[in-house]
C-alpha cells in the first residue's frame, strides 16, 4: 500500500506472459484476419468517396426522417446516374452521383439541389463536394505515394538507429496494421476519403511508435543479458514495458473515445479507424515485428549504434 | 535533472505566458477584443472551412484552347507580315499545334523567311516562335517549350488577377485565390455557402472594350440622363471623376489586343506599352487619327479602367498609355488589358462546399471530443499516477496551451482532421511521461534513492522518447508534402504537437517534480 496514492498499483507489475510462447497462435490468428481483410477488399472493395473516384457528393438535411424512397425516385427521374443515397445521423442525407444527364458537371448539383427542394419541403443542402477525374486520379496516387514514402524513410531511419532485421520487422507489422486497417474500411463500409488516408497515416505512426519503444526496450536488454536466449530476453522486455503500454494504449484509446459517443459526429469515422489503428498496433508490435526478429535472429556483438546520449546543462 | 535551473523555469513560465496570450483571443468576445491592447495578439484561430463553412473551387486553366488562340494570333500576324512584304501564299492553317503555310511563288522563300521571322514576340531566352521551312516554301511555325511554358504561367496568373477583381465585385468577404499547381488556381470563399454566383462570374469571360468618351456630357451620378448613343459607367480609377459618359459604339474590342505590358517614357514614368493584331491595329490607328485631342475609355465588364487622352494617333498597332501610373498600378493593367477577357476559359475540377451548420457541428463535435477526450485522460492519469499523474495532467494542460497559441501565431488552417490530430496528439504527450514514470519506477525497484531514481527516470527515457518522436515527425512531414489541403491541416497540427508535447512532457513535469522534492524533501518516490 502506497501512502500517497492507493490506486498506484492498479496497472499490475512484474507480470511474467509468456508473450512469446503465444506467438503461433497469434500467428494463425494475424493470418486469419489478413485473410479475411483482403477477401473483403476484394469482394467488395472499399467504399471510396469522391475524393477518389470522382464526382459530386450533396449533403442535406430534412426537417424529420429523410423520405429516402422520394429522394431516390426523384433522382432517377432526373437521370442522375450511379446515385447512391445514405442516411447521416437522424435527419441527414448523403447524395453521391456521377453525373446528371444534360447537365455540365458544375451546373449538376445546383440543378439537383433545386429539384430536390422542390420536391422535398424543407429539405436543405449542407454541403457540396465535387471532384473531377483528374483531380480524384492524382489523390489516389499522392496517397500511395505518400504510404510507400513514409514506410520507405521509416525503414531507413529503423535501419540506422537498431538493425536491418528490426526495420523488416516493423515494415512487415505496418503492412499488416495497413491491410487490416484498409480491410476494417472495407467491412464497415466507412466513406474512405483524404481524411481517411490521414487517419491511415495516424495509425501507421502510432503503430511505429510503439515499435520504436518495445526495441528500444529490447535492445536495451539484450545489451544486459547478452547470454540469455532471445526468445527469454524478448518476453523480459516485453514484460518490463506492459504496464507502459497499457497505459499509453488506454490513454490513447480514451483520447478518442470523446469523440465516439456519437456516431452521427463529423469525427466519428475518423477516430473509428485510428482507434481500431491502435489497437492493430500495439498487437503487431508484439505479435509480428518481434516474431519476425525472433525468427530472423539478432547481431549481438556491439558494433550497434549506441542509443543517443542527451547531454544535460549544468548550471 | 531535477536541479530547479534558472532557464528551465524561465523557458517554462516564457512558454505557458505566450500560450495564454496566443490562446486568449479564442476565447475573448469579438467586444473585448476590439479594446485589446495593441501590442497583445489578436489572432484566433484559422478555421478551415470544413469548420466555418464556405466554398472552395479548384480551376484549371484550358491549355489547349490557350495554345490554339496563341497559334490563331500568330496565325493572323503571319498573314498579316506576308502581306506587308507582298508575298502571296496559301493553305494557312493552325492544326497539331503549329501554323502551316505554303509560300506561292518558291523563288520567294527566303524572302518569307525574313518576313515570318517577325512574327510571335519574346520571351526568357529569345523568340518565342521558331519557324522552319523547306525548299518548296512550306513554313511551319510553332512556340518554342519555354513560351508555351510561359503561356500557360502568364495566364495563370493573369486569370488569379481576373478572378480577384470579379470576386470582388461580389463584395464575397476575403477570397483566397491562389495558383496550385502549373495550370490551377484554387479559390476559397469562406462563409460562402451557395458558390454558384461565384462560378457564374468565374466563368463568364470578361468583356474589354475601347470605347470613346462623349466630353459634351458631364454625369453626376448612374441615373444621369445621357443621349442615346451614350452610356454611363463606373469609373474605378479616377477618384474626382467617379462617373464616365461614354459612346456606345465600341471602338475597338479588346479582343484585338496581342500584347500589353509595362514599360517606360521619355519621362521615366511608367507607362503601358501595348499591340494590336492586324484587325485592331488599323481600326485603333483609324479612330486615333480621327480623335486626337479626345479620350477614349479602356471598359473591362462595363467599369471604366482608365480613360487616357490621345496624345497622337496610334498607327502601327502599337503604342503606349500614359498616365498617372506606378509601375504597379501600370503593370495590373497591363495584365488586365492582356486578358481582359480570360486568357482561356477556366474549368471546375474540384469544388466543396461546406455550409456554415455543417461546419458549425464539426467545431462542436471537435470541442466536445477534445474535451471530453482530455477529462477522462486526466482522471486515468491521476489514477494511474496520483499526484505525479496530476503533474503529467498539468503539463498536458500547458501542452494544449502552448499547441492553442502556436496554431493561433502561425494562422495554420485548422481543419476537421487537425481536430483528430490535436486529440491524438495529447495521447502521444502522455506517452511521453507515461514512459518517463515507468522509467523512475524501474529505477527505485533497482534499489535507487527516490530523487535518484527520479532524475534517472528522465535521462533514460530520452532515447525512447527521442525515437517515438522523430518517427511521428517523419509520417507528419510526409503528408504535409504529399498531402491535399485537409490533410497538411492534420500534418500541421501533429507537428507542432509533437514538439510541444516533448517541451511540455519533459520540462513542465521535471519543474514540478524538482520543486515537489525540494519542497517534501520525500526519501521515497510516490509512484515506486
Amino acid at each position: 500500500m502506497n501512502k500517497f496514492w492507493p490506486f498506484i498499483r492498479f496497472v499490475p507489475r512484474h507480470t511474467h506472459f509468456n508473450f512469446v510462447g503465444l506467438a503461433p497462435y497469434a500467428a494463425v490468428l494475424s493470418v486469419l484476419l489478413l485473410l479475411g481483410s483482403i477477401g473483403s477488399i476484394a469482394l467488395q472493395q472499399v467504399n471510396f468517396g469522391v475524393d477518389f473516384v470522382g464526382g459530386t457528393k450533396m449533403e442535406m438535411t430534412t426537417p424529420g426522417q429523410p423520405p429516402f424512397a422520394a429522394i431516390r425516385s426523384q433522382l432517377g427521374a432526373m437521370g442522375v446516374d450511379d446515385a447512391q443515397v445514405q442516411p447521416v445521423g437522424s435527419t441527414g442525407v448523403a447524395v453521391q452521383f456521377r453525373s446528371v444527364k444534360g447537365q455540365s458537371g458544375d451546373a449538376a448539383p445546383a440543378f439537383v439541389g433545386a429539384k430536390l427542394q422542390t420536391a422535398i419541403p424543407g429539405l436543405k443542402v449542407t454541403g457540396v463536394s465535387q471532384v473531377g477525374a483528374k483531380v480524384s486520379g492524382e489523390l489516389i496516387w499522392g496517397g500511395i505515394e505518400a504510404l510507400g514514402v513514409a514506410l520507405g524513410l521509416t525503414l531507413l531511419y529503423i535501419w540506422f538507429r537498431f538493425q536491418l532485421q528490426f526495420g523488416l520487422g516493423a515494415i512487415l507489422a505496418l503492412a499488416h496494421d495497413i491491410v487490416l486497417t484498409i480491410g476494417f474500411l472495407s467491412i464497415t463500409r466507412i466513406e474512405v476519403s483524404m481524411t481517411s488516408i490521414a487517419a491511415l497515416l495516424t495509425v501507421i505512426g502510432y503503430s511505429m511508435n510503439e515499435k520504436v519503444i518495445s526495441f528500444d526496450r529490447l535492445r536495451e536488454n539484450l545489451r544486459k543479458y547478452r547470454t540469455t536466449p532471445l526468445a527469454e530476453v524478448i518476453n523480459l522486455s516485453e514484460n518490463e514495458r506492459l504496464s507502459r503500454t497499457i497505459i499509453t494504449g488506454t490513454t490513447a484509446l480514451l483520447a478518442l473515445s470523446g469523440s465516439m459517443f456519437n456516431p452521427a459526429s463529423a469525427l466519428f469515422s475518423l477516430t473509428a479507424t485510428m482507434a481500431f489503428g491502435i489497437l492493430i498496433g500495439t498487437y503487431s508490435s508484439i505479435y509480428v515485428a518481434l516474431p519476425v526478429i525472433l525468427l530472423w535472429g539478432v547481431k549481438r556483438d556491439d558494433d550497434e549504434p549506441q542509443p543517443i546520449k542527451f547531454q544535460q546543462a549544468r548550471r | 535533472m531535477l536541479a530547479l535551473s534558472r532557464w528551465k523555469i524561465v523557458l517554462v513560465l516564457g512558454s505557458v505566458i505566450f500560450g495564454l496570450l496566443f490562446s486568449l483571443p479564442n476565447v475573448l468576445p469579438d467586444s473585448a477584443l476590439a479594446h485589446w491592447p495593441g501590442f497583445l495578439p489578436h489572432q484566433r484561430l484559422n478555421l478551415g472551412l470544413d469548420l466555418q463553412g464556405g466554398s472552395s473551387l479548384l480551376y484549371e486553366v484550358d491549355t489547349d484552347a490557350l495554345a490554339k488562340e496563341r497559334l490563331n494570333d500568330l496565325s493572323e500576324e503571319a498573314s498579316q507580315e506576308l502581306r506587308n512584304a507582298q508575298i502571296v501564299f496559301q493553305n494557312l492553317t493552325v492544326a497539331n499545334g503549329a501554323v502551316t503555310l505554303k509560300v506561292g511563288d518558291p523563288s520567294q522563300t527566303d524572302a518569307a523567311a525574313t518576313a515570318l521571322a517577325k512574327v510571335g514576340g519574346t520571351t526568357t531566352g529569345g523568340r518565342d516562335t521558331v519557324v522552319t521551312h523547306d525548299s518548296a516554301g512550306n513554313f511551319r511555325i510553332t512556340l518554342t517549350p519555354t513560351a508555351a511554358q510561359q503561356q500557360v504561367r502568364n495566364a495563370v496568373i493573369t486569370s488569379i488577377e481576373i478572378v480577384r477583381r470579379r470576386i470582388d465585385t461580389l463584395g464575397t468577404k476575403e477570397p483566397d485565390i491562389r495558383q496550385q499547381g502549373a495550370d490551377r488556381i484554387a479559390i476559397e470563399a469562406p462563409g460562402v455557402s451557395d458558390p454558384q454566383k461565384l462560378k457564374d462570374v468565374i466563368g463568364q469571360t470578361g468583356k474589354l472594350t475601347f470605347q470613346m468618351v462623349d466630353a459634351s456630357v458631364q454625369a453626376q451620378d448612374a441615373a444621369t440622363v445621357v443621349p442615346p448613343d451614350d452610356e454611363v459607367l463606373r469609373n474605378t480609377e479616377d477618384r474626382g471623376e467617379p462617373f464616365i459618359v461614354v459612346k456606345k459604339h465600341v471602338a475597338v474590342d479588346g479582343g484585338m489586343l496581342t500584347h500589353a505590358q509595362q514599360g517606360y517614357n521619355q519621362n521615366n514614368e511608367p507607362v503601358i506599352e501595348f499591340r494590336f493584331n492586324g484587325a485592331g491595329a488599323s481600326r485603333f490607328g483609324q479612330v486615333t487619327t480621327e480623335n486626337v485631342g479626345q479620350r477614349f475609355a479602356i471598359i473591362l465588364d462595363n467599369k471604366v479602367i482608365s480613360a487616357p487622352r490621345i496624345d497622337t494617333p496610334i498607327v502601327g498597332g502599337q503604342g503606349e498609355i500614359h498616365g498617372s501610373f506606378t509601375v504597379e498600378s501600370a503593370t495590373d493593367l497591363a495584365n488586365v488589358l492582356n486578358s481582359g477577357a480570360l486568357p482561356a476559359q477556366l474549368n471546375v475540377v474540384e469544388e466543396r462546399t461546406v455550409g456554415a451548420d455543417l461546419g458549425a457541428d464539426a467545431v462542436r463535435a471537435g470541442v466536445i471530443g477534445l474535451s471530453i477526450g482530455a477529462a477522462l485522460i486526466f482522471a486515468f492519469i491521476i489514477l494511474a499516477y496520483g499526484l505525479f499523474g496530476v503533474f503529467a495532467a498539468l503539463a498536458l494542460i500547458v501542452n494544449l496551451l502552448i499547441m492553442f497559441g502556436a496554431l493561433s501565431m502561425t494562422q495554420a488552417t485548422l481543419t476537421l482532421p487537425g481536430i483528430a490530430g490535436l486529440i491524438l496528439t495529447m495521447a502521444v504527450a502522455v506517452d511521453a511521461n507515461v514512459l518517463i514514470y515507468e522509467r523512475m519506477r524501474d529505477e527505485a525497484n533497482s534499489g535507487r534513492a527516490a530523487m535518484a531514481a527520479a532524475d534517472h527516470g528522465y535521462r533514460r527515457a530520452m532515447s525512447s522518447i527521442f525515437d517515438a518522436n522523430v518517427t511521428t515527425m517523419i509520417s507528419a512531414l510526409i503528408m504535409f508534402s504529399f498531402g491535399a489541403g485537409p490533410v497538411k491541416g492534420f500534418a500541421w497540427t501533429l507537428s507542432i504537437g509533437v514538439v510541444t508535447s516533448v517541451f511540455s512532457a519533459i520540462l513542465v513535469t521535471q519543474l514540478l517534480i524538482g520543486w515537489w522534492f525540494r519542497v517534501t524533501r520525500s526519501k521515497t518516490l510516490p509512484i515506486a
